[in-house]
Order: C-alpha cells, then structure tokens, then sequence
C-alpha cells in the first residue's frame, strides 16, 4: 500500500485525526508538567496568534490585500474587553455580550478601513494600513486627557478573567473528577476557538466569496468581468478578518488581564504578516505552522541565548532581545531570497512561483 | 500670530529634513517602482554615525562646522555602503518576483539595522553635542536659530544639486532613463544595474545628511528614530507625487508645514480636547487623505496603478 492509498484510506485518515485529538488534548499537560507553566502560556499565545494569523490570511492570502496594520483590530478588540469587563469604568458585562460585540465592531472598523483604501493596491495598500494601525495606537495612548477613556501609556488592568455564568478560568476547575489549573481551562478554551476559525476558514475557502477572493487575487479585471462585485468582496475580506482579530484581542484581555497600547505597535503586525508569508500566504496549513513556529522559536532562543553567550563567551555579550529580533530579520530576507512561497505553500501557490513572474 | 509665525519656520525646518529624506524613497520608486521601507533606517545610521564622530571631536577644539562636516564626512559613506549593499542583498534577487517580495524582504532589512544599531549603540538616546551655532534671532515675536538658518539652506542646496545631477549630466540622462524604461535603457548601452544601484547610493547619502540635521535639530538620535521619520518623508513624497523630484521637495516642505501648524492649533480647534502630542498622527491623516483622493500626489502625473 502506498502512501497515497493510505491518505485516502477513511480509516487511516480518522485514525490520524484522533491521534491529533489525543496529542493536542494532553499537550497542556506535558508542556506543563515537562517545561513549566511559562512555556504553556506560549502554547496559549501560540493559540492566540494561530487565530490571528489565519484572520490576516483572508486579507493577504485570500484576497491579495497587503494589511500591515491589522493588530489594530486585535487592539480594537481586546479594549473592548478591558473597557466593558474591569473596574476602569466599574462595568463587568458577560462574556457571552462582549466577545460577539468585539467580533463585530472590529469587523466595522475593517469595513471601514477597507472602504476608502478599496482603490489602492500593493504596497500602497501597506502603507495607508500602516498608518491606520499607527493611528489607532497614537489614540489609544492619548485618550487619557481630558476624559480618561483608555487610561493612556498605563493600560487597563484587573480586566475580567473569561467567565460563563458561575465558572470562572480564573481558578482550577474541578471537571469530573480531575482538577483542571487556569491555564490549561485557557488552554482548551483557545483551541476551540482557533478550531472552530480554522473550520469557518478552511470552509470560506472552497465557498463562492473564498473563490471570488482568490480571483480578485489573481487579477481584478476579469474578477469583475466574471461578474464578481469587487468592491463589497473586498470589503468582506477585510471585515471578515477583522472579526477573527476582534475574537482574538478579546481573548488576549481576558487571558492576560491587562491591555496596553504597547502590544499593538507596528512589530506586532509584522510579526502577523510574518506568520502568513513564512508559512505560506493563502495555504491554511501553512499559516498555522508559521503561527506556532513564530510564536515557539523566538522564545526558545530567548531562552537560549543567555545560557549559551554565558557558556561561550563566559558573560551576556549581545542583548538576547536585540539578537532575536536581529535574527528574526535575517530569517524573513532568507526566507523571501530562497523559498517566496512560504515554508509550506499550497499546490497553486508554488506552480505559479516556479512558473516565471507575475 | 506670533505662534503662526513661529510654527512657519519650525515647519520649513522640520519640511526641509523631511524633503530630504523624501527624495530617497522618490528616487528608488521612480526607477523600481518599489518602497524602499528600509531608507528610513539609513537615515537613523546616518544620524548615530555622524553623532559619534562629533562627540569624539567635541573636544578638540576645531571649529563646530568643520567638526559637524567630519562627522558628515564619515556618516556618508557608511549610509551609501548600507544602501549600495540594501539593493544588492534585498532587493536585486527579487526584481522579478512579486511585488509582496520585495516589500518583506524590505521590512526585514529594516529590523536587521535597527536591531544591528541597537547592539551598537545600545538603547538610550544619544544627545547631539551643542557644536553648531545655535544662536537666537527675533522676528516679529518669533525665534529662530543659526542651526536653523543652516538646515534649511543646506537642504536647498542639496536639491539643487540633486536637480542639476539628474536634468543636466549624463549620468541623470542615464537616470532618467532607466526610470522611463529599463529595457529600453540598457538596449541604448546604459548599464541599468549600475545605475539603480547609483540610485541607492546618491539617496543614501542624501539620508546621511537628513540624519545629520535631523540629530543636530531635535540635538537626539535614538535607534528607533528612523522608522517614523521614514514614514513621514514617505508620506511627503506621495504627497508630492512619488516618483516626482520636485515634487518630494514641495511635498516634504508642505508636510512639515502642515504638522507644525496642525500641532500648534489642535487644541484651540478642538477646544482642548486634542492636545499637540497627536503631532504624529497629522502626517498619517495627509497619507490616507492624498491617497484617497489624489493618489498621483500634488504634481505626480502618473497614477499608482501597478498591482
């Protein structure tokens, strides 16, 4: 039997999926019990930045739209968070209000960027997006005078842990029988979440508006000819990814309990784009992989790189911060250099790079 | 009206620098058509490299100009290397990729400088020494500086220059056209690669003097300073028109015109509610708008149209 019969085998196929499922539900564990809590809420952040990245792939890898600022959608969420679920302005709405509500006002202000930059193309597109996302940081770090609206440079703090009706994340939780600590309750809640998004992308992606931004993508003109209404697909792509980082800043509020202008610099959003272009604009499985691997390896050299300039040169030559970013950048110009698909582009994707230029 | 006045000259200060750096970006996308996202970076080198060299000679006794002049001297080459070596690395492979390709490879040049700048002159901000002539004036209830006087018209010498090299010599003939049409450039014997890579060069020598004036001005450089002020020349040359000399020039004035008053009169506008430290978010608002509504910039003839 050859691999290729084996992956269309039913049996094989749920047999792999179950062993996903047993993996990822044990993982908190292991990473827990083996690397410590510090490494889990990597896993969660790793989460966190799976949703993201899949939302910034409509933009990008679906529809073709270069967004560099689409932490601001993150931000917009999760300050909706802050603002209506902690004692800055003594509200503590449920979750079940919020998380929906930040799902759709971040999914208006991407309709809203979207609808006068709809004419701009390329890196056009990238730099009035840049300058959006700057703007929404400049304004979350100036609304604190004269009305204290997002408390400044501060950030908000003692934001509400996620909770439905009496069962907090907060605290472990008892689930038949076995003690469950809050950050793997997160755990789980986030991977539901970044299921149930990769689900609804994996799903957009075969639908009629997932094909219509795919033709926009390849060339507008004939999208339109198709009878394809450009403007409001474009517009689609960008609300609908805005939603995905609406859902995820939420998230972040409430997993990390504290919001500050300074998560969402422009780094963030580079980091994000990052995730889809390394591994692989347009392929799901590919921006996941990018997703874990980004958020993964950066920390694992932080981690690394004090101990091994300790044992090498006896003390901490180059800061470990500056020589992670430093590599981070070296590693986006190889990887452009040498493989501009991606690490794990889709079939397409890799046919029309191989076949000359575009 | 004394404010008005003395925002007009901090504008043309400030305009001027921007003009300069706008000139670099203009260049590279009139003969590319690609945002050059790393010139900003350049800039800040050219800043910290010029800074350094002055501070050693602080010291010595040498007139300040001629110190600020050495510090020029030796912050020149350093940019034009990073940007000859910025086209060759990052750019020239992908000249026939797709557009996004460039634009990465791009962002990852300018996290590799300033991360490179971090390590080399750490994280504080560095303060220019007070070498230059920074004498006040009065004007009808407004200041000025020397140093002032000086930027401004070092910054219209320069596009002078700039403007003679590219209308008047062979080499802005070669230039031009190469900018009009690469193939048929190098089909008239022009060598297209030694010229875009002369483009590089001349626009980061450009930066390195922005960087100067811009350290002297603020009398600060930072690593971090490159990436917004990078923006905002960005900004003053799709203002202009990008891929239009003089229209990076007037557009580089008028951005630094528009954010000085802008920030001297936001409160009063908004009764207080804005105050002047939304200084930045002027230059992003004239970006989205100019795009918006007159994406071929103030005196651009050709529209961004290249997907």
């Amino acid at each position: 039997m050859s691999w290729n019969d084996l992956k269309h085998d039913r049996r094989v196929l749920w047999a792999g999926y179950a062993a996903i499922g047993i993996v990822l539900a044990v993982l908190p564990f292991l990473v827990g019990a083996g690397l410590g809590n510090a490494w889990l809420r990597i896993l969660n952040f790793a989460m966190l930045y799976i949703m993201l990245a899949l939302g910034l792939n409509i933009v990008v890898g679906f529809a073709g739209l270069l967004d560099l600022g689409y932490i601001a959608f993150y931000a917009v969420g999760a300050y909706l968070y802050a603002l209506l679920a902690s004692p800055h302005f003594g509200l503590h709405w449920p979750v079940w209000a919020i998380l929906p509500l930040g799902a759709v006002v971040a999914g208006g202000a991407g309709a809203l960027l979207g609808a006068p930059t709809l004419r701009l193309r390329g890196d056009y597109l990238a730099i009035v997006t840049l300058g959006f996302g700057e703007i929404i940081r400049i304004f979350m770090n100036n609304l604190n005078a004269p009305v204290n609206i997002t408390n400044g440079p501060q950030g908000i703090s003692s934001i509400d842990p996620f909770h439905v009706g009496g069962v907090t994340l907060a605290k472990p939780l008892s689930v038949l029988g076995v003690t469950v600590p809050s950050l793997h309750a997160y755990y789980y809640l986030f991977l539901l979440l970044a299921l149930v998004i990769i689900f609804v992308t994996i799903r957009l992606e075969d639908s009629r508006i997932g094909r219509a931004w795919v033709a926009i993508r390849e060339d507008e003109i004939a999208a339109k000819a198709c009878g394809i209404n450009v403007r409001n697909i474009k517009l689609l792509a960008f609300s609908m990814g805005a939603t995905f980082g609406g859902v995820a800043g939420g998230l972040f509020a409430s997993f990390q309990g504290f919001v500050s202008p300074e998560s969402f610099g422009l780094m963030e959003s580079i980091m994000v784009l990052c995730m889809v272009v390394l591994g692989g604009m347009g392929h799901i499985p590919g921006v996941i992989l990018g997703g874990i691997l980004l958020t993964i390896l950066p920390e694992a050299f932080r981690h690394a790189a004090v101990p091994l300039q300790k044992y090498a040169f006896g003390k901490v030559v180059v800061d470990p911060e500056s020589l992670r970013m430093l590599l981070f950048g070296l590693a986006l110009i190889a990887v452009m250099l040498y493989r501009p698909a991606g690490l794990w582009p889709s079939a397409t994707r890799k046919r029309e790079l191989q076949g000359g230029s575009k | 009206m004394d404010i008005f006045l003395q925002q007009i000259i901090n504008g043309l200060v400030l305009g001027s620098i921007y003009a300069l750096v706008a000139l670099g970006y203009t260049m590279v996308y009139g003969i590319l058509g690609l945002i050059n996202f790393a010139h900003g970076e350049v800039v800040m080198i050219g800043a910290l490299t010029a800074l350094t060299v002055v501070k050693l000679l602080a010291g010595s006794g040498l007139p300040g100009p001629v110190i600020a002049l050495i510090g020029l001297m030796a912050a020149a080459p350093v940019c034009m290397a990073i940007g000859y070596g910025i086209e060759k690395i990052a750019y020239r492979p992908l000249r026939k990729a797709p557009r996004l390709a460039p634009l990465i490879t791009a962002i990852g040049v300018s996290i590799v400088l300033q991360n490179l700048a971090m390590m080399v002159w750490g994280r504080s901000y560095h303060s220019f020494p007070a070498v230059l002539p920074a004498e006040a004036h009065e004007v009808l209830g407004a200041t000025f500086t020397d140093l002032q006087v000086i930027i401004v018209l070092v910054a219209a010498g320069m596009m002078a220059g700039l403007l003679l090299l590219i209308n008047r010599t062979r080499l802005g003939r070669a230039m031009r056209a190469t900018a009009e049409n690469p193939a048929i450039a190098q089909l008239m014997g022009v060598n297209v690669n030694h010229i875009i890579s002369l483009t590089f060069v001349i626009g980061s020598a450009l930066a390195a003097v922005a960087g100067l004036m811009v350290s002297a001005n603020y009398s600060i450089a930072h690593y971090y300073m490159g990436f917004i002020l990078g923006l905002k020349a960005f900004t003053a040359a799709v203002l202009g028109g990008i891929g239009n000399l003089a229209g990076a020039m007037i557009g580089g004035i008028l951005l630094g015109l528009i954010e000085s008053l802008g920030a001297g009169y936001i409160g009063d506008i908004t009764g207080g509610f804005l105050g002047s430290h939304y200084q930045d978010v002027f230059a992003f608002f004239v970006l989205i708008l100019v795009l918006v509504f007159r994406p071929s910039g103030l005196v651009g003839e050709k529209v961004a149209e290249r997907a």
